[in-house]
């Protein structure tokens, strides 16, 4: 009979795995599993029209579009300051590369109100869109503002180490057969870091996905047009309409799980280039 | 020369005009959406001068808000600290089948929306779910009330402390354990002597992220809390409320506090990496 465990001379095997797998049950899988038995009482005819209504269709494309558009901002201003902290020195590097994760620290509700307020026609930086017939708060382009934020320190910190290991060899060789600079970015930086900037951008964008806190302040929350799933799921459940949340949940809960797998295999790939 | 004209050829460096034009780009991104956030959290909450910031700190709602904050905390970071450590203890000291399928439902609730977090919590425990009927005949109120905050808070902070010490105990082998259990020490000798002395920043700098997300999470407990004013309002809820009611320079006040506490969370970070480091042991 194949082993569950190889011999180790080591005490707490069983005490550590069981007390994880309690808790593990307790917390995560149960609720979560209670989601899918929820799910499965309203028959599959129940969930499809649930989870395909127009006004939940509507909130899921508000919600990847954005999601979108602010993790692709993210990857191109995420590659340049990771670029920037890994090769050049100015004064202020530290602090400014301790700043890239305040995103993870401050609270969503904060980041909320403080950008609906710069963001409102009349704040520091909505005025001057406004002086264009730009709105930002209120509007979808508010959302995507939010989700920028939040996003912001995932491509960071997954390009920078990659960055760092760039060997100078490489370059070197790579310019001293005549590429010029840009080439040498194009042609050999860029491979390197490629698999790492794809896995911040899912990361960013999955965590996008998921985001309520710092968006329904800055969104405006129009049924149709601003109207985030996580919020629409918010509002099923404060009309007590338990079914149409939880289909609304699963949809959602599947859809992260695809990007978590997605991610898992972006990082395993970066990791086997970064290995050969 | 030939040296010369080949280095100079063969450059591996940006002109300085491209250099500083990136430094440029990169820094006003940075500025434009962190750096002047941040600074109008502060802005704001002083905007009517430090009179009204107090006034808006001392008033009831807001001292029972930040207990309630403070409550949640010291309850959820300890519970995913006893756990983080039990799973990290069996995950890197020990081989056996499944390891990697448990690694990854451990980190299952970062994948999870705040917003679902809380719903799954409603679902078991609300009036009309599973447990809902039995909690009700025997008069005990989960959702809606603390139990439920403080449950929701463990979910999404869950994987935190344990993520950050599989890794590191993984990567520091059983060697030392092995070493000291041969010698005689007990089990609990071993990890309060050997092990724990060794994952301590990896285990601070956990505990600092798990506390942040705890105290400032807004999703999940917004979902289950109720919103009952100087009963089940956090920080965040009560910024949320304040907010909505225009009273915008208490609502920054409060979300100034949350600030602060990202800040303090960032230089404690920045420390403990700098210390982890600079023993040798980097964190990531």
């Amino acid at each position: 009979m194949p082993q569950f465990k190889a011999h180790s001379v080591l005490p707490g095997f069983n005490l550590a795995l069981g007390y994880t797998l309690l808790y593990l049950s307790l917390i995560v899988l149960i609720p979560l599993s209670a989601l899918f038995f929820k799910t499965a009482t309203l028959g599959w005819g129940g969930f499809y029209d649930l989870a395909t209504g127009d006004r939940v269709l509507a909130s899921l494309r508000v919600t990847f579009l954005t999601s979108f558009a602010a993790a692709l901002l993210n990857a191109f201003f995420g590659l340049m300051v990771a670029w920037v902290l890994v090769r050049y020195r100015f004064p202020g590097k530290r602090i400014v590369d301790a700043l890239v994760d305040l995103p993870f620290a401050l609270p969503t509700a904060v980041a909320g109100i403080t950008l609906a307020a710069l963001y409102a026609p009349n704040g520091w930086i909505g005025q001057y869109f406004a002086a264009h017939d730009v709105k930002v708060a209120y509007t979808p382009l508010g959302i995507v503002v939010a989700l920028t934020f939040i996003g912001l320190p995932f491509v960071v910190r997954t390009v920078q180490p990659v960055l760092a290991d760039v060997e100078a060899e490489v370059e070197e060789a790579a310019a001293s057969l005549g590429a010029g600079r840009w080439d040498v970015f194009r042609r050999v930086i860029f491979p390197a870091v490629y698999p790492a900037l794809l896995t911040g951008f899912a990361l960013a964008f999955a965590r996008a996905i998921g985001e309520y806190g710092s968006v329904i302040f800055i969104a405006g929350n129009m049924p149709y047009i601003s109207e985030i799933a996580p919020l629409l799921i918010v509002a099923k459940l404060e009309q007590y309409d338990y079914a149409g949340a939880t289909a609304i949940a699963v949809l959602m809960l599947l859809i992260s799980f695809a990007l978590l797998f997605a991610i898992n295999g972006l990082q395993w790939w970066s990791s086997r280039r970064g290995a050969k | 020369m030939p040296q010369v004209s080949l280095t100079r050829r063969i450059s591996t460096h940006e002109s300085q005009s491209v250099t500083l034009l990136l430094i440029a780009v990169a820094l006003s991104y940075l500025v434009l959406f962190l750096g002047l956030p941040l600074y109008a959290v502060f802005y704001q909450a002083l905007s009517k001068g430090w009179k009204l910031y107090w006034e808006a700190l001392k008033e009831p709602d807001a001292l029972s808000a930040i207990k309630l904050t403070l409550l949640t905390a010291a309850i959820a970071v300890p519970a995913n600290l006893v756990f983080g450590v039990a799973a990290a203890w069996a995950i890197a000291k020990f081989e056996f089948k499944g390891k990697s399928a448990l690694i990854t439902l451990i980190d299952l609730p970062f994948a999870v929306s705040p917003v679902v977090s809380g719903l799954i919590y409603v679902l078991l425990f609300g009036a009309q779910g599973w447990f809902g009927p039995w909690l009700q005949a025997h008069d005990i109120k989960l959702i809606f009330a603390v139990p439920g905050i403080v449950l929701a808070t463990i979910f999404v902070t869950f994987p935190f402390i344990a993520r950050e010490l599989i890794p590191l105990m993984q990567a520091q082998g059983k060697e030392e354990e092995e070493a000291a259990i041969s010698l005689g020490a007990s089990g609990w000798q071993t990890f309060w002597r050997v092990t724990l002395p060794n994952i301590k920043w990896g285990l601070l700098y956990g505990v600092i992220l798990c506390n942040a997300r705890a105290m400032g999470e807004f999703g999940a407990v917004s979902v289950v809390s109720g919103h009952i004013r100087g009963m089940t309002n956090t920080m965040p809820l009560h910024v949320e409320i304040l907010y909505n009611e225009y009273n915008f320079v208490a609502a920054f006040s409060v979300a100034s506090l949350l600030a602060l506490l990202a800040l303090v969370t960032l230089v404690i970070k920045s420390l403990v990496e700098w210390r982890a480091k600079s023993n040798g042991n980097p964190l990531h």
